[in-house]
């Protein structure tokens, strides 16, 4: 069934669910009660006529009326779940980056600054495979992960984005989607409730692993795009995130292209004349 | 008005009222006035029945080769770990090492949806229905326009064959899902099914858009225009207005599919930027920026949305006369009915980015539609409500086609309900793109569809071919279908809730799917048992053409103007004068009259002993 939960906002949804569900299966064993009931009962018998029953105003009414009543109960539910879910998420929120790709995920976090960098898909190539812009400086500290981690009932704002084609970050036990869109980045937040360890103990499976799968068709590889996420305890985390190296550090080729590029323009706006700079100052007095 | 004038006047003098420009009114024996060849007679007809068996048969060709490829994925959904070599005579090169290609898989996903969604459930059903139907049930000796008409079939038939032949093309058939979302269809680079395989598909469906509307504005002309004397709007019977408001949404909404497809086309061919923005694949960064592929998503389901109502209200129309002329009952509700097919018309156009929840879209945007995705749940109700009010102290045969209906009614329940969940956007974060959507669209629309056409084959064979199904065969096939869906999409369910996605090659590189190998298998075993059971219909149907029992002129006792013709109506449909029409179409069960079905035909004055009051005054 529906796999464990593990995060804040996915308890409410359970809750709803299940409440949505049995109200479905009242409805669905009421109408087919009725539906083979009287199928059974008013098998056709000579002689008997069928009893002359075009409409019933009032009937109508009030099955027209009860339907709307719970569709808008449950409307109105869902809308105030939907509207906590989707809304801003708190600003304490651990920040990381997701992106998709064919076929794996880019794991990426901000570093110390919690500013993730800026990056352009035209800088992307086989070792900078975000397309860092080494250029801005609080990108310097990102670090790039082999997989997810966060802290156990911290907020967490996963910031979204997709290289190629749509993809769609889906984690059933945290009850969170949402698509990877080429140009439009994305977002989900939401709170970790049990660590990878609780998990383990309670689902009584110690190889458990969260696991994110992409849930829009990509092609090929579609069916393993697996990333595995690891919920730490706050302490862990904190622990395995100081651990970690920034892309800058690990690639100081990259780092320092970027720098010549930045001196060179440097340069060549040293190059340009003050007298030259003179009219455009005045121009903006 | 000129055709109603000229209909008028057939109704009181027979033929022979010549007006100019309304050509096919004006002959009752079209056959005496011109030998028709083999050609123009089966092939380039363009009498109305001929294209509606055309219709239904190109589409039981498809449903057949939609079946297949859905039986192949099964194959690899059931035994993921399996070898398939005694595949590779009929797969060839998408056999690798015993291994069903992944690429290869997602074609069959693609071409099965693509398929059974457009080509069968669209052109089959109501392009056979609302043929055969509308002229014969509104008392008309053809469509509005015959030429058209077959033009509408042959487009489809060309389309048809583009779309069969992109089934066998080195690259592959499409592969993007029958959604076709860009970049990924977009970009030939991006798999190989977005080569040849998608511009094929993209031809194919702008032809077939093209024979939708087509034979759309056909049925709306003459629906609108061709009615004979005294029927009114509101004597039409329940089929009619059902294929009426589908022509309606289908004029309305192809359209919408078809410039997402050329805007598609640009982007794949002439280097525009619609759906494309800031992507790097293949090893190089595109030029484009500034496109959205949200924005395709909005196109493809502003018709893809009111396409499963078009898929549908037409197994919804034929479903109602079918209870109430089987109950011997009047269908309960004739006005709610046609208020709610409006109803359910008019909100399919609001409703389309409910399939776009999880797509970043503006998440007022999201409650917007969840709202109004949810209204549409309260004519749905209603419908299912009035259909059990017809059954409820009836006096009911059991047909073949009165058991396709009552089973099309549950497994309406059954697959709408789930539909409350899934419109539910919070609910829908965990259920988007897993298989409980493809469960609960596969009941609502694709079962239950296939219920109302197989219900409409048995119950109008008799006006088609002059013969009766075999009724034992009817059943043998109806309790095979009914308990195969409900074994394959039931237990579908489940493994959407436990968040398996679809279109998975194999489910074998998660823990959290692989729980579910003996599941997958038993879905498999039950969807392929189920798909063969579909020959028994087959084998029944064209056996019955030419052995079935030979039927009478109204076999059903049916009180609707189609059963007024001779058994096999001719070209022109009526021997004679058009017959007029007095009354509503379910005169089933009167109170005082001698039988239990008075024909529309019947003027009150013939029927004074169950007149109803108001009825009295209108002689």
């Amino acid at each position: 069934m529906n796999p464990p939960i593990a995060s804040v906002h996915g308890h409410a949804t359970e809750r709803m669910f299940w409440t949505t569900m049995i109200i479905l299966g009242i409805v669905f064993a009421l109408t087919h009660i009725l539906l083979f009931v009287y199928s059974y009962k008013y098998q056709h018998k000579e002689g008997r006529r069928a009893f002359f029953f075009p409409h019933n105003n009032k009937i109508e009414i009030i099955w027209t009326l009860i339907p709307a009543i719970v569709m808008a109960g449950l409307v109105f539910a869902g809308w105030k779940e939907w509207s906590r879910i989707m809304g801003p998420a708190p600003k304490d929120a651990v920040v990381l980056e997701v992106m998709g790709k064919q076929f794996n995920w880019l794991v990426r976090y901000p570093g110390r600054d919690q500013k993730l960098g800026v990056v352009n898909y035209r800088l992307i190539d086989a070792t900078n495979e975000f397309g860092f812009d080494l250029s801005d400086q609080s990108g310097l500290d990102d670090f790039v992960a082999p997989e997810i981690h966060v802290p156990k009932g911290h907020p967490v704002l996963l910031r979204i984005r997709s290289r190629d084609v749509l993809h769609a970050v889906y984690m059933p036990h945290f009850r969170v989607q949402m698509y990877a869109v080429p140009g439009m980045p994305t977002k989900f937040w939401f709170t970790p409730t049990k660590t990878t360890d609780e998990m383990r103990a309670q689902t009584g499976n110690p190889k458990f692993n969260y696991e994110l799968a992409c849930n829009q068709i990509c092609g090929r590889g579609h069916f393993a795009m697996k990333l595995n996420i690891v919920v730490d305890e706050p302490d862990d985390y904190v622990a395995w995130f100081s651990q970690q190296k920034s892309f800058s550090e690990q690639n100081p080729d990259i780092l320092a292209s970027f720098k010549q590029k930045t001196n060179k323009l440097a340069s060549k706006a040293a190059a340009i004349p003050a007298a030259a700079v003179v009219p455009a100052a005045n121009a903006s007095l | 008005m000129a055709a109603n004038l000229s209909n008028q006047a057939q109704v009181q003098g027979g033929a022979g009222v010549t007006e100019p420009g309304i050509s096919h009114n004006e002959h009752t024996h079209h056959d005496e006035h011109h030998e028709q060849g083999f050609l123009s007679k089966y092939v380039f007809s363009t009498d109305h029945k001929t294209i509606a068996k055309q219709f239904l048969i190109t589409g039981m060709l498809w449903a057949i080769i939609g079946g297949t490829l859905s039986s192949l994925f099964r194959l690899q959904l059931g035994w993921p770990e399996s070898t398939f070599e005694w595949l590779q005579p009929v797969l060839g090169k998408w056999i690798e090492a015993g291994k069903l290609n992944p690429e290869f898989y997602l074609a069959l996903v693609t071409m099965h949806g693509t398929i059974m969604v457009f080509f069968v459930l669209t052109a089959g059903l109501s392009g056979t229905f609302s043929n055969f139907l509308i002229p014969l049930q509104i008392g008309a000796r053809d469509m509005a326009s015959g030429f058209m008409n077959m033009l509408s079939y042959w487009f489809f038939f060309i389309s048809s064959v583009i779309m069969f032949v992109s089934l066998f093309i080195e690259t592959g058939p499409a592969a993007a899902g029958w959604t076709i979302y860009p970049p990924l269809s977009a970009l030939p680079q991006a798999i190989p099914g977005s080569g040849a395989g998608m511009t094929l598909w993209l031809v194919s469906m702008a032809l077939f858009i093209v024979s939708q509307l087509l034979g759309g504005v056909n049925y709306i002309t003459t629906v609108i225009n061709l009615r004979t004397q005294g029927m009114s709007m509101s004597k039409l019977p329940l089929t009619i207005w059902a294929f009426f408001l589908t022509a309606i949404l289908g004029l309305l909404a192809f359209p919408v599919l078809f410039s997402a497809a050329l805007l598609l086309i640009f982007d794949r061919s002439f280097g525009t930027s619609f759906f494309l923005s800031d992507i790097y694949i293949a090893g190089q960064a595109l030029p484009n920026t500034g496109g959205s592929p949200i924005l395709f998503q909005h196109l493809f389901w502003f018709l893809g949305h009111p396409e499963v109502y078009i898929v549908i209200m037409p197994a919804m129309g034929m479903v109602s006369e079918i209870l109430a002329t089987n109950s011997r009952k009047p269908i309960f509700g004739y006005r709610a009915m046609i208020g709610s097919l409006i109803g359910i018309s008019l909100l399919s156009f609001v409703v389309w980015a409910h399939h776009m929840f999880v797509t970043g879209m503006n998440p007022f945007l999201g409650s917007v539609f969840m709202f109004l995705t949810l209204i549409i749940a309260v004519p749905s109700a209603v419908k299912t409500f009035n259909w059990l009010a017809t059954l409820w102290r009836g006096n009911i045969r059991f047909t073949s086609a009165m058991l396709f209906s009552i089973g099309f009614v549950s497994l309406f329940i059954a697959g709408g309900l789930t539909g409350i969940v899934l419109g539910n956007a919070a609910l829908d974060i965990q259920m988007h793109n897993t298989y409980f959507v493809v469960a609960h669209f596969h009941l609502v629309m694709g079962s239950s569809a296939f219920f109302g056409l197989f219900a409409g084959v048995y119950h109008w064979f008799p006006k088609m071919f002059g013969r009766h199904l075999d009724e034992k065969l009817g059943y043998i096939h109806f309790w095979l279908t009914f308990l195969g869906v409900y074994l394959v999409f039931l237990p579908m369910h489940y493994v959407g809730i436990a968040g398996f996605p679809r279109r998975y090659y194999a489910w074998t590189g998660f823990d959290t799917f692989s729980q579910f190998a003996n599941l997958n298998k038993f879905i498999s075993v039950a969807a392929i048992l189920a798909f063969f059971a579909q020959f028994v219909f087959v084998f029944n149907f064209f056996y019955s053409i030419f052995r079935g029992r030979r039927a009478s002129e109204n076999p059903w006792n049916s009180t609707t103007l189609e059963w007024t013709t001779p058994v096999v109506p001719g070209h022109g449909n009526w021997p004679g004068a058009i017959p007029a029409v007095h009354r509503w179409p379910y005169d089933y069960s009167k109170p005082g009259a001698a039988e239990d079905f008075i024909p529309q035909n019947v003027p009150y004055s013939q029927t004074q002993s169950s007149n109803l009051p108001y009825e009295k005054e209108m002689e």
